[in-house]
């Protein structure tokens, strides 16, 4: 994987990939974000629409052939797409482990006074 | 249905979006807009929220048709367009509408219209220069276009500065 292709994901750019491990259209990804986080994350459209776009282009996402009777585009997450979202996570996971390391040594020292 | 037409000329869109926002709140829904021209409808006080948005391609270019239908499909109803602008209404009781949910997109989208008026801005103030020495009002127009092109681009870098200053911390 290319040296840029190693950073943090944006906010936004995990949970699209989250949401697209089922198919899903453009509004559906809006949905199940804010269902899942509660509020917190609401995708505008024209950010979701953007990073769509430049998922495709990076192959992490792709577009499913669509049906007749509906005209809206449902997308899907490719292999390549999983692989850097297991990255993501990893890293992210990295990033609490040493968080609560940090918090726990806190409170130890706390309760020892 | 009670109707206006109010005739107003905007450089800043940003001033424009918050106009048509206070406009709605008092009860008058921007329906249609044509240079400078908006058409109101009467109803009930601040039902829609209005955003106004600068495409990559003309409105009614086919490369903008999925997007304008993605919006659609979100519950965004296309108001009115003029030439890469579209002006967008959701209904206030959708929740808050913004388009722009982070940093990246916000800036993108400030650059976008900054390309399209820095040229229009340099040609005005070329044209102004050269003309003026000759004392024709065709260059009095030109620097005053040219001014009022420069005020916006400037705003919008502000901004653009303003967002850059957070990259370093936040995502």
């Amino acid at each position: 994987m290319a040296p840029e292709e190693q950073g943090a994901l944006t906010e936004a750019v995990f949970y699209i990939l989250l949401a697209l491990h089922q198919p899903r259209h453009g509004y559906g990804i809006m949905q199940q974000v804010q269902e899942l986080t509660q509020n917190r994350v609401l995708l505008g459209p024209g950010t979701l629409y953007g990073a769509l776009s430049t998922l495709v282009e990076k192959g992490w996402i792709e577009p499913l052939a669509e049906t007749e009777s509906s005209r809206r585009k449902e997308y899907v997450i490719t292999d390549r797409g999983r692989l850097v979202f297991q990255q993501e996570l990893a890293r992210l996971e990295e990033l609490v482990r040493h968080g609560k390391l940090v918090q726990r040594s806190e409170n130890d020292a706390q309760a020892g006074n | 249905m009670m109707h206006k037409r109010v005739i107003r000329f905007f450089t800043n869109y940003e001033r424009e979006e918050q106009w048509l926002n206070e406009m709605a709140a008092q009860g008058w829904h921007c329906r249609g807009y044509v240079f400078g021209r908006y058409l109101f409808e009467r109803g009930e006080p601040g039902a829609y929220t209005y955003r106004i948005q600068f495409l990559d391609y003309p409105a009614d270019h086919p490369r903008s048709a999925p997007y304008l239908d993605f919006l659609r499909e979100a519950g965004v109803e296309v108001v009115a367009s003029c030439f890469r602008w579209v002006y967008l209404r959701q209904a206030a009781s959708a929740g808050p509408f913004e388009l722009f949910s982070d940093r990246e997109s916000r800036i993108a989208h400030y650059r976008r219209i900054i390309m399209m008026l820095l040229p229009l801005a340099v040609v005005n103030l070329a044209f102004g220069t050269r003309i003026f020495g000759h004392g024709g009002l065709t260059g009095y127009l030109n620097l005053g276009a040219a001014a009022a092109l420069a005020i916006p681009v400037s705003r919008y870098y502000q901004k653009i500065a303003k967002l850059e200053k957070e990259r370093l911390i936040r995502e």
